[in-house]
């Protein structure tokens, strides 16, 4: 890793075809200034990326990167990681691939605790099928395949991966570039797998969730009286759904990588020209 | 047709009878014997007819028959289940004591012995030990020397101490002494041992120790019948070459979890059965739209649906040819017996990694659960090639950058086959996607780029068509009139069929069919025979229809879909019928 890199060593020649003002330029920004700064570089860093407008990430930015199925990002994350643990694995997606067709990689990506991060564009809505309800729409949110909303409660991600033993949990604004950055970089740096939620506004379809709405309703978590390590106190904030919060929410600082417990320390790609030296002893196992 | 015994234990399941089975089969092949063995069971944990079926000789075994000498029978129903195989003289060992099994009428002909295994049992040790009496027993009827099941006895239980590996050598011992007191009858049975040195495997371990010998190092699968075995194979013993095994959390994440492994530069794989395949076909046309080298293992069974899940079927080929929406270059590969599960394996890792492809290795559901008897050297691991294709190292990046410094993973080559450079490779860095993409692995919908992308991807299986030998395995008279093939485990009862029907002066040519697609042109093979029939465990014939397609003429059919492999007999009935009346006419 050289130390000399620079978060537009991240950046690839392709130009975004996001919206002006969509919240995944400030979301993508944040991901490529924490890569750079925890001194990583292109070539040692995959990105997996969901489907989705957030799922457009991995062509924008630049690093090893695969852009797969809808939904299943984490578990290629998780594949790459543990075929090479020297990798720093970010996977990206956007609160459709990750809470609903994904919801089930998620729960369990999380308590495989496997030492990556999983940053989640969470805008409320579908934006590339152009403005469905998502798992995290609001009850009443009317679009044009819920007339008069969704009619059940959105998932709370942060309780669901609460729920799911969860090691770091935390939630950012993508027009917070500074916070945004710090807390990825935090979710990086945690010995497992670092969850961020990021609000990062739909400007076209969303017109609830917007800006001003969030701008209104954050509380930052470091001008507050909050301690991450404290379980119980991470709960009463993730259980207590009339404020929007910010920051690191919750982090076992005891949290022991999948790689660690299990023992995978060495890059899976090089083998043997042959069948390893003593294999007739599985053949000799039969007798 | 080999002098043979058959020999079957059979209760509920949760009586034992598979690992008192395997004691027994294991105790065969360490004398020396060639072993063959067959289970009859259901899907449930307790429960149910169960039966474990062993065929032995001191020839070569290549499947099973439709005669059973010597039945342990746990329960009534285990007789009325076998009431077909049994025959005059079969000898029936049940327990007279057992409530249930008191007023039991042994069939006409046939020698039963009641044996008091429970309190045989209580006597070396514990009732526990019932099965094991039972094994003595057996072991007297067949005049086989108790000394080999003392050996099978101790790689079963030695883990849990010596004092119980010596209370079940003398419950065998107590089960053998009683029938020698009790009954007077000269059985007809010796199985003889000889000094020849065999392993006794079942193809799911061929092929997950296939893996293991090809440099497999990452596994990623959900539990299934009847792959549930590479899985378990695998767990343990991958660890110990720097590999891992994962548990997903279904097969939509198994794919992916293997997919994301082979991205990191891992030879890569998952088995499943049917319903998985299902949820794997998500994923097909990503791994072969990266072109990512992956193995996925069918190992297929009864369906459709949840079908039936413990009974033999060979009816996943279209999924495996066709599966998935768009057009998806692939290679398909199906052994057709246990030792080549492990050839196939190995080649198949060979495969995916030279042509950057997902190969779909077809095992099934009776290569699955047969343990079958091999020399060693039928795993000779010197013979084992790994071949990794375009590997571009630091050094060799270079000759694949663009003029703009920047790597090329699906550069369009002449053979269609990119470099590929593994994460963590200086200078590249590349994405790839499941979207229609350029050179560099960005998605584009320009015409031009389209078509020079699924063309470069396409030239991949033409260069491995004129590049690999997708050969078949013959057996039989090479200028008969009549040609069988088959492919998947129907190789076996063919081969005895074949004796069967040279005994009766039918001449039959036999070509087994490993290779799906690309597949070897049978063209010629076929103009030359009179009948061509095409063999197979499903009931449209998806093999003979492919074989139809190349070779533009009708074959005749012959199609099992009960749920149980062939047998040899059988289907040297079905080849005479189908060459006396035709049916292709009717087509």
């Amino acid at each position: 890793m050289s130390s000399d890199v620079r978060f537009t060593d991240f950046k690839s020649d392709k130009q975004p075809t996001w919206c002006p003002g969509c919240g995944d330029f400030g979301t993508m920004n944040g991901m490529m200034k924490a890569l750079a700064e925890t001194g990583n570089d292109p070539d040692n860093t995959f990105v997996v990326a969901g489907i989705g407008c957030s799922g457009k990430i991995g062509t924008y930015m630049h690093s090893y990167a695969l852009h797969g199925v809808h939904g299943r990002a984490l578990p290629v994350g998780i594949g790459v990681k543990m075929a090479n643990p020297e990798l720093e694995v970010m996977v990206a997606g956007g609160d459709g691939d990750g809470y609903s067709i994904g919801a089930g990689h998620f729960v369990h990506a999380v308590r495989r605790n496997v030492d990556m991060s999983y940053v989640v564009m969470d805008n409320r809505i579908y934006g590339l099928t152009k403005g469905q309800a998502s798992p995290t729409s609001r009850e009443d949110f009317e679009t044009a395949t819920t007339p008069e909303g969704p009619k059940q409660p959105p998932v709370n991600p942060l309780a669901l991966a609460l729920a799911s033993g969860a090691t770091f949990i935390a939630q950012t604004f993508s027009s917070d570039s500074q916070r945004h950055t710090e807390v990825v970089r935090k979710a990086i740096e945690h010995d497992g797998f670092g969850f961020v939620n990021v609000y990062s506004p739909c400007v076209t379809f969303n017109d609830v969730d917007t800006y001003d709405y969030w701008r209104d309703s954050i509380v930052d978590l470091s001008e507050v009286d909050h301690d991450p390590t404290d379980y119980e106190a991470a709960q009463e904030r993730i259980m207590t759904g009339d404020r929007e919060h910010i920051g690191v929410i919750y982090q076992d600082e005891g949290s022991v990588p999948f790689e660690e417990r299990e023992g995978l320390e060495d890059p899976m790609y090089e083998i043997p020209d042959g069948a390893p030296e003593d294999a007739m002893d599985l053949v000799r196992e039969f007798y | 047709m080999p002098d043979d015994l058959n020999w079957a234990i059979g209760g509920e399941a949760g009586d034992g009878i598979d690992s008192t089975g395997k004691i027994f089969a294991q105790a065969l092949s360490r004398a020396g014997r060639h072993v063959f063995t067959s289970k009859d069971f259901a899907s449930r944990i307790r429960g149910g007819y169960t039966a474990y079926k062993v065929r032995t000789s001191v020839d070569r075994i290549e499947s099973v028959v439709d005669r059973l000498d010597i039945l342990i029978a746990l329960t009534e129903r285990t007789i009325d289940e076998n009431l077909d195989e049994l025959h005059e003289g079969s000898v029936i060992i049940y327990d007279g004591e057992r409530t249930t099994m008191q007023d039991i009428e042994i069939p006409e002909g046939m020698i039963g012995l009641d044996v008091p295994l429970k309190s045989l049992a209580e006597d070396a040790g514990g009732a526990i030990m019932r099965n094991v009496v039972a094994l003595g027993a057996a072991c007297e009827v067949a005049s086989f020397p108790i000394e080999n099941l003392d050996e099978s006895l101790e790689k079963r239980f030695k883990d849990k101490g010596q004092a119980l590996v010596e209370n079940n050598q003398q419950a065998a011992r107590l089960g053998q002494e009683y029938v020698a007191a009790e009954y007077d009858h000269d059985f007809d049975y010796e199985l003889v041992t000889t000094d020849a040195d065999y392993v006794l495997l079942n193809g799911d371990e061929a092929i997950g120790m296939g893996a293991i010998a090809a440099g497999c190092r990452f596994y990623a699968g959900y539990p299934i019948t009847p792959a549930t075995d590479v899985m378990e194979y695998l767990t343990g013993r991958i660890n110990q070459y720097g590999g891992k095994v994962v548990q997903a959390e279904d097969e939509l994440a198994a794919i992916n979890l293997a997919l994301g492994a082979a991205r990191s530069g891992a030879r890569a794989m998952t088995a499943t059965s049917g319903p998985g395949l299902d949820l794997m076909t998500e994923s097909f046309g990503l791994v072969a739209q990266t072109e990512t080298p992956l193995v996925i293992c069918d190992v297929m069974r009864s369906g459709p649906s949840t079908g039936m899940p413990t009974k033999q079927e060979q009816g996943d080929l279209d999924m495996a040819l066709y599966g998935g929406h768009g057009e998806i270059p692939r290679f398909v590969v199906a052994p057709t017996t246990v030792a080549e599960c492990f050839w196939k394996t190995v080649e198949a890792f060979n495969l995916a990694e030279k042509y950057q492809i997902p190969v779909f290795l077809v095992s099934d559901l009776a290569l699955a659960v047969t343990e079958q008897t091999f020399p060693p050297e039928a795993f000779d691991m010197d013979e084992v090639t790994v071949e990794r294709g375009k590997v571009v190292d630091e050094g060799e990046v270079d000759t694949w950058l663009d003029d703009k410094g920047r790597f090329q993973p699906h550069f369009p080559v002449a053979d269609g086959v990119s470099p590929r450079a593994f994460p963590g490779t200086t200078d590249g860095a590349h994405m790839t996607t499941g979207l229609e993409h350029d050179e560099l692995g960005r998605r584009t919908e320009e015409e031009s780029v389209r078509v020079d992308q699924v063309d470069k991807r396409q030239r991949k299986v033409e260069t491995a068509r004129e590049e690999e030998n997708w050969d078949y395995r013959e057996f039989g008279d090479p200028d008969a009139d009549t040609l069988v093939l088959s492919w998947g485990s129907n190789e076996g009862a063919m081969r005895e069929g074949l004796e069967i029907l040279e005994d009766e002066g039918v001449a039959v040519r036999f070509i087994s069919v490993p290779y799906i697609f690309p597949r070897p042109d049978l063209a010629e093979e076929i103009e030359q025979a009179e009948t061509a029939v095409v063999v197979e465990c499903n009931a449209t014939g998806q093999f003979a229809d492919v074989i139809e397609h190349d070779v533009l003429e009708r074959v005749e059919r012959v199609n099992k879909y009960t749920g149980v492999r062939f047998k040899a007999e059988e289907l040297a009935e079905e080849i005479k019928q189908a060459v006396r009346e035709p049916q292709e006419a009717t087509k």
